[in-house]
């Protein structure tokens, strides 16, 4: 048997592809020496970020690594903690709160911990600070990776299950042939929004301040951040650039071969409207190397399943059972034993905290809140028109989807250096220069589904407007809004989740040598981070949490709940 | 043929919790012994708990009571030489037919050509040659339904299991499929030694086992146990064929001596997912026909499933508008002065039986006058329903209430609230 790989077999030619091909594997082996050989070296407290262009695809591929480390580190952690999560109700009940609770903390309250811990598990190497680094990427891509994939093995058709069992598949068959694909394509989704969150979050995690320390790793990011920081807009311009080309390098080799490759895991048997193309994937099909490789790689999977059946197949062993059992209990009782020496840590830390710091944080929370909601106000008011015309108008989309997709893939804190200059020109300070800081990184989301609503309206109901001259406010409050509502639903939580983390990034900017802040919660964890304020830190990051799910809880999810029930288009 | 007992089950009962400790009985005392070279069916319907009963045969459910022995061993798990066939066909849709087929034989320890060998020989067996390396989304329903079966047989089971396998087919394809099914049991290609077969249809059923198991729904129970000893193939038209089908449909719809019976059991009565404006097309077409028809031939003129048809022939018999009568439906005087009512007549001749004989509209209307707002909320009654079904049976009885008490203007539902009310609560007296 084959692991869901599958690639036509005509060609056995060696092709240019080939070569270019063998270019590859040899650029990322030395890819993986260079990076070796960079990190093991001992970390100066003062790395200089030579702004010299000529550095730059030396800093690029720096920091592509840390992503890419991270995300193999999302991958691992959604997929045991989607499995956990689904062992049983008593899992599920606490490990998916919990997910909510994780995902609406900002990256940058993890910071201090992760890298003060990582300093001490590795001191005087730049490991420490690399993998710190990695760390926190981690954490601005992980959840959503998780969601995805706990929701698609909850999601298994019960009979398709049931085959597991009545076959008598073991954990590793399980895993490979049912639940892998059944959530590739969902994974696959996730995994490329995860990669475009690593490189918003890239300049905050390369480079930044804690307890007036100055921290710097080589990479785009703090490239294009020093640049910025010394006004220099010509070399801002070149690392803008080059993380974009590597962006839509990534998209074309990577994510779109893979979106279309991951079409065959479809669950529904129907074949699709419009078959989606890629012609990388195309140039690899044809590829004899490639077919070696996935020749390969199917068999040794194939052995390693027929293995997992004589050696692993442990499961019914009482012996076995009771250790996992035990094991289970243990590690349990560790967790509480973290869990309560943290809280008691905390409160050490909270103590200190003064009435008015609450104050404070309550004032800031409410700053936030109402940026937040003017953010997607503004972004509500344009792409609403914008995303209907695209949606009803397929020929206005063929066209403009593909720059709309090109603008939304530059991570917004890359521009966040040239908007500032803009801004700082007009004299409009960061009070109101951070609303548009964030609607740079939230519209999008917006935009994508309300096009994807817009044209999900079906063909006979716009007829029949036209037939009764429904036109203007009457049409859109009839026919638009109702048809597009769970689609804006869906956009409007997503975009204010991406709201609510981007406060953190533009509320608290340091530009030219100074820090530009402005008061908001954002902004308090930013500087509380930097200053090492923990107790302010901690506090204000459960304020935010707090807010946060409080709103999914109370506005969003009801707004769901209405959009799957009242308005949904059977 | 010696016959020798492959499955039985001993008293099983299954039931699920729901909320404050109660519970709901699913099945109940089913003892069912399956021989070799048996073909057995369990027919009953929707809601009968056939599909639970099949899950247990199969290890794939435990019991709440009771236990299944597999050849005199009790079963705890899936046991390899029980294999299942699937309503939704249960396919891989990222392997083609060939890897679908072998999915069952990879941890048996086998090697790569012994698994082959099996796997091509299953496909060869349900006529799939040719097919191997195409994907379930290039087949028809049939292909993939003979893909699962193929499935099934490539492990050689001893006992071969159905839910449901031709329900998610078209009339053709299914028919053809069956027959084919019926020829391999019969020349002993079939590597199982017995076939249990769980259908709603009750020719299916007839053409295809050598013995019968109805189930009645609410709890399921097994009613009656009936060999058909039909030589193959079976003529739908024959007398024979024609006696066990009315005999058949006489047994699965609940006389109505029965309902006060389980009332006064504490079981709270069952209202059948039908909607009043097709319980009327039945009731008007039976009139035409002059009162009285076989439900048999009535359900082949309307092409319609015992799954489709039972629910409105039920809800006529709780609304006192038809009875059953081996194998006849028959209308009551009640039921022809409704068939001739005008449009408001029908209405008041409703209200009036569904405020008689409908126990869950009779709660309703108790509820909404006594309260002083008239007003109250859905999840109310819901939570009264809980204490008898299943949270989603629960929603479909306040569902066909709410239909129900709408056209008989007893009471109005506001879906955007979720509340139930009287429209005018004066002219409404209990």
């Amino acid at each position: 048997m084959k692991i869901p790989i599958s690639i036509p077999a005509e060609t056995f030619k060696v092709r240019a592809i080939d070569i270019a091909i063998f270019f590859i594997v040899l650029g990322i082996l030395s890819f993986i020496i260079y990076i070796a050989s960079e990190w093991g070296t001992p970390y100066e407290r003062t790395v200089e970020i030579n702004l010299n262009p000529s550095n730059i695809p030396q800093y690029a591929i720096q920091s592509l690594a840390r992503i890419f480390f991270a995300y193999i580190l999302s991958l691992t952690f959604s997929i045991w903690y989607g499995y956990t999560a689904s062992r049983s109700k008593i899992h599920e009940k606490i490990m998916i709160p919990l997910l909510d609770i994780l995902q609406s903390i900002p990256v940058l309250s993890f910071l201090p911990g992760v890298v003060l811990a990582m300093i001490a598990l590795f001191p005087g190497k730049r490991i420490g600070l690399e993998l710190a680094c990695i760390l926190l990427i981690f954490t601005g891509q992980v959840w959503n990776m998780t969601f995805s994939f706990y929701h698609s093995i909850s999601t298994i058709p019960k009979e398709m299950r049931e085959v597991v069992k009545v076959f008598k598949f073991n954990k590793f068959s399980k895993f490979l042939r049912l639940d892998l694909p059944f959530s590739a394509i969902g994974l696959i989704w996730n995994s490329m929004m995860s990669v475009a969150g690593g490189w918003f979050f890239l300049m905050a995690c390369e480079m930044f301040i804690l307890e007036d320390k100055d921290f710097r790793l080589p990479g785009i990011g703090s490239y294009i951040q020093t640049a910025a920081n010394e006004g220099n807009i010509e070399y801002v311009i070149y690392g803008l650039g080059t993380m974009i080309l590597l962006i839509i390098i990534l998209d074309l080799f990577i994510w779109r071969p893979l979106i279309v490759w991951s079409q065959k895991f479809r669950i529904e048997t129907i074949p699709p409207e419009e078959e989606r193309e890629s012609f990388v994937l195309n140039l690899f099909s044809g590829s004899i190397f490639i077919k070696k490789v996935v020749d390969l790689l199917n068999n040794t999977i194939n052995k390693v399943e027929k293995l997992s059946y004589r050696k692993f197949s442990l499961s019914g062993n009482p012996v076995v059972n009771r250790l996992s059992k035990i094991m289970g209990i243990i590690s349990l009782i560790i967790i509480l034993l973290v869990i309560i020496w943290a809280i008691l840590k905390a409160a050490g830390l909270v103590s200190n905290i003064s009435f008015n710091d609450i104050i404070t944080i309550i004032k800031a929370a409410f700053y936030s809140l109402l940026r937040v909601f003017v953010a997607l106000l503004i972004a509500l008011v344009w792409t609403l028109p914008v995303g209907v015309y695209i949606g009803l108008n397929p020929r206005a989309a063929k066209i403009l989807q593909s720059i709309v997709q090109i603008a939304a893939s530059v991570p917004a804190t890359a521009v966040f250096p040239v908007i500032l200059l803009f801004l700082i020109k007009l004299g409009g300070g960061l009070d109101i220069g951070a609303i548009f800081l964030m609607l740079l990184g939230t519209q999008w989301y917006l935009l994508f589904n309300i096009i994807a609503g817009a044209s999900a309206i079906p063909k006979d109901l716009i007829e029949i407007s036209r037939a009764y001259g429904v036109k203007g406010i009457r049409r859109w409050k009839t026919l638009i809004l109702p048809g597009i509502f769970p689609y804006l639903v869906t956009g409007l939580i997503t975009a204010s989740g991406g709201a609510w983390n981007a406060t953190i990034v533009s509320e608290y900017v340091s530009f030219g040598g100074e820090i530009m802040h402005t008061a908001g919660l954002g902004a308090l964890i930013s500087q509380s981070s930097a200053s090492g304020n923990f107790g302010l830190l901690l506090l204000s990051t459960c304020f935010m949490s707090l807010t946060v799910v409080g709103i999914n809880r109370l506005l969003w999810k009801r707004l769901f709940i209405m959009a799957k029930t009242k308005y949904v288009l059977e | 043929m010696e016959k020798e007992i492959i499955l039985e089950t001993i008293d099983i009962k299954k039931s699920f919790m729901v909320g404050k400790g109660r519970e709901i009985t699913v099945l109940e005392d089913i003892n069912l012994k399956i021989y070799s070279n048996e073909f057995v069916s369990i027919l009953g319907q929707s809601g009968a708990g056939k599909s639970t009963l099949l899950r247990i045969i199969a290890g794939l459910v435990e019991p709440t009571e009771g236990q299944v022995l597999y050849k005199g061993v009790p079963l705890k798990k899936a046991n390899a030489k029980i294999a299942v066939v699937f309503q939704s066909f249960a396919l891989f849709p990222w392997f083609t037919v060939l890897e679908n087929v072998k999915v069952g034989l990879v941890g048996i320890g086998l090697n790569e050509e012994e698994i082959h060998e099996k796997a091509i020989k299953a496909i060869d067996l349900v006529g799939l040659d040719g097919f191997e390396d195409a994907y379930p989304r290039e087949l028809s329903g049939g292909m993939r339904q003979r893909v699962g079966i193929a499935r099934a047989l490539a492990v050689e089971p001893e006992l071969l299991l159905m839910d449901e396998p031709f329900s998610a087919l078209d009339v053709l394809t299914a028919d053809n499929l069956r027959g084919d099914i019926i020829d391999l049991w019969k020349e002993g290609k079939m590597p199982a030694k017995a076939i249990v077969l769980v259908t709603h249809n009750i020719e299916e059923a007839l053409s295809m086992s050598s013995r019968a198991v109805v189930l009645t729904h609410n709890p399921g129970k097994i009613k009656a146990e009936i060999p058909l000893e039909l030589p193959y193939p079976r003529d739908r038209n024959s007398r024979d064929f024609k006696f066990l089908l009315d005999k058949i449909y006489t047994i699965l719809i609940k006389s109505p001596e029965e309902i006060p019976f389980l009332l006064a059991a504490g079981r709270y009565q069952f209202l059948p997912h039908a909607k009043v404006g097709a319980i009327a097309g039945l009731i008007e077409l039976v009139h035409d026909k002059g009162g009285r028809v076989d439900i048999y031939a009535l359900s082949s003129e309307l092409s319609m499933e015992v799954d489709d048809i039972f629910p409105l022939i039920e809800a006529s018999v709780i609304l006192d508008f038809g009875e059953v009568r081996e194998g006849d439906f028959i209308l009551t005087e009640k039921g022809k002065n409704w068939a001739e009512a005008d449009t408001l007549e029908k209405k008041e001749i409703f209200k009036d039986s569904a405020l008689q004989n409908v126990q869950l509209i009779k709660q309703i209307m108790q509820v909404l006058s006594t309260i002083s707002k008239h007003r109250v909320s859905e999840e109310f009654f819901i939570d009264i329903l809980k204490n008898h079904f299943t949270p989603e049976e629960a929603w479909n009885q306040l569902e066909t209430a709410i239909d129900w008490g709408r056209y008989a203007e007893l009471f109005a539902y506001d879906y955007d609230a979720g509340e139930l009310y009287l429209e005018e609560p004066s002219t409404i007296d209990m």
